[in-house]
């Protein structure tokens, strides 16, 4: 489960939601992976507005990852120029720019969409329920009296 | 042939076998694909997104979902959560290492993602499970009313769902698209090759309030 996920993600039982410690959940016994994906930073920009940041650095200093800024980043610094000698040209005179993923929209990248939460637990903040994640699955499924 | 949501559960009826089974039949495939283009056709993506799709499975939408632009999926690629009751089905999908992140969740027990998570929501040939009741405890109605009602909260304002679905009747299909209004949003049943075996049955689902640009 990719820690984007676990940006949105809140209890499942009803008595849990109206609260506001049922979100985030937080990760125990955690065994992380990264799992490579190719940056789209047309997403990142589509995300940013809706993350919640504090939460999202709360979960990864609880998961023991290096700390996020305190802000998050700007939708105009996702991207950088770049000077590049088109492909083919051998005078090297033609330089163009190019717009590139910077190193924030990386990083952002990285935390959000590559770093998976592989086995582990999920906890209720407000509850105590503990939602099982195996193989990279979450358990959500719920006995009929918490529903 | 009965219907397998008359019959059983579909925790119980998507075991090991069936599971395989629905995956690996190339028309089931080719049928679930050209489903999901329709939906998205529907939903009328126009860049990357966050999705939902309800009763994900194998990922056989989800891999379309995945797909970019360049391969036909308007507005892709895009990043989506699936939620399946089924764990051989989701067993399959971890095994095809989809890109979506898996759930093993019941729909008819709501929608568990903070409100205005998803620009969209797809569902091909699931919701029609939510209208039978699996104990005593629940009803049709309580888990249809769950499931709208907890889908309408995670989409942002603006956003859109479709659900194709086999309903059993008029009787059902009047009830699943009520549900939804109920729910709040504004509702459309969409009928391709009506009157015919292949007649298919989409529900196309909007919330109000803000401006669909993908
Ligand atoms: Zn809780």
């Amino acid at each position: 489960m990719k820690l984007l996920t676990l940006n949105f993600l809140t209890c499942a039982i009803k008595t849990c939601k109206t609260s506001p410690s049922s979100f985030p959940l937080h990760p125990q016994d955690s065994e992380l992976e990264i799992v490579e994906a190719d940056i789209n930073v047309l997403f990142l920009r589509n995300m940013l507005p809706r993350l919640m940041w504090n939460e999202l650095r709360l979960i990864v200093n609880e998961l023991g990852l290096p700390s996020l800024p305190e802000t998050a980043p700007d939708a105009s610094s996702l991207l950088e120029t770049k000077l590049q000698v088109p492909e083919g040209d051998t005078t090297g005179l033609n330089i163009e720019k190019i717009e590139v993923p910077s190193q924030v929209a990386k990083d952002l990248h990285r935390v959000l969409l590559e770093t998976c939460i592989r086995e582990g637990k999920l906890v209720c903040g407000n509850c105590g329920h503990e939602y099982k994640v195996m193989e990279g699955v979450a358990n959500f499924l719920l006995p009929g009296h918490l529903v | 042939m009965s219907r397998p949501e008359n019959t059983l559960p579909p925790d119980l009826f998507y075991n090991d076998t069936e599971a395989l089974k629905y995956t690996t039949s190339s028309r089931i495939q080719k049928i679930q694909s050209s489903m999901t283009h329709r939906a998205l056709q529907l939903l009328q993506l126009k860049s990357p997104s966050l999705l939902l799709d309800i009763g994900c499975g194998s990922g056989l939408s989800g891999e379309i979902l995945s797909a970019p632009s360049s391969a036909g999926t308007p507005g892709g690629p895009h990043i989506w959560i699936g939620l399946d009751i089924s764990s051989s089905m989701l067993g399959i999908a971890l095994e095809k290492e989809v890109e979506g992140d898996l759930f093993l969740a019941d729909a008819g027990q709501g929608v568990p993602f903070r409100a205005g998570t998803f620009d969209a929501a797809i569902s091909i040939s699931a919701i029609q499970w939510l209208c039978n009741a699996e104990s005593s405890s629940e009803s049709a109605s309580g888990r249809l009313s769950r499931f709208f009602n907890g889908l309408y909260a995670s989409l942002r304002r603006g956003g859109r769902a479709v659900c194709q679905f086999y309903p059993k009747n008029d009787t059902q299909k009047t009830m699943v698209s009520s549900a939804a209004v109920r729910a709040g949003f504004g509702a459309g049943l969409l009928e391709d090759d009506p009157g015919t075996k292949n007649a298919k049955t989409y529900l196309v689902l909007t919330v109000g309030g803000g401006e669909l640009d993908g």
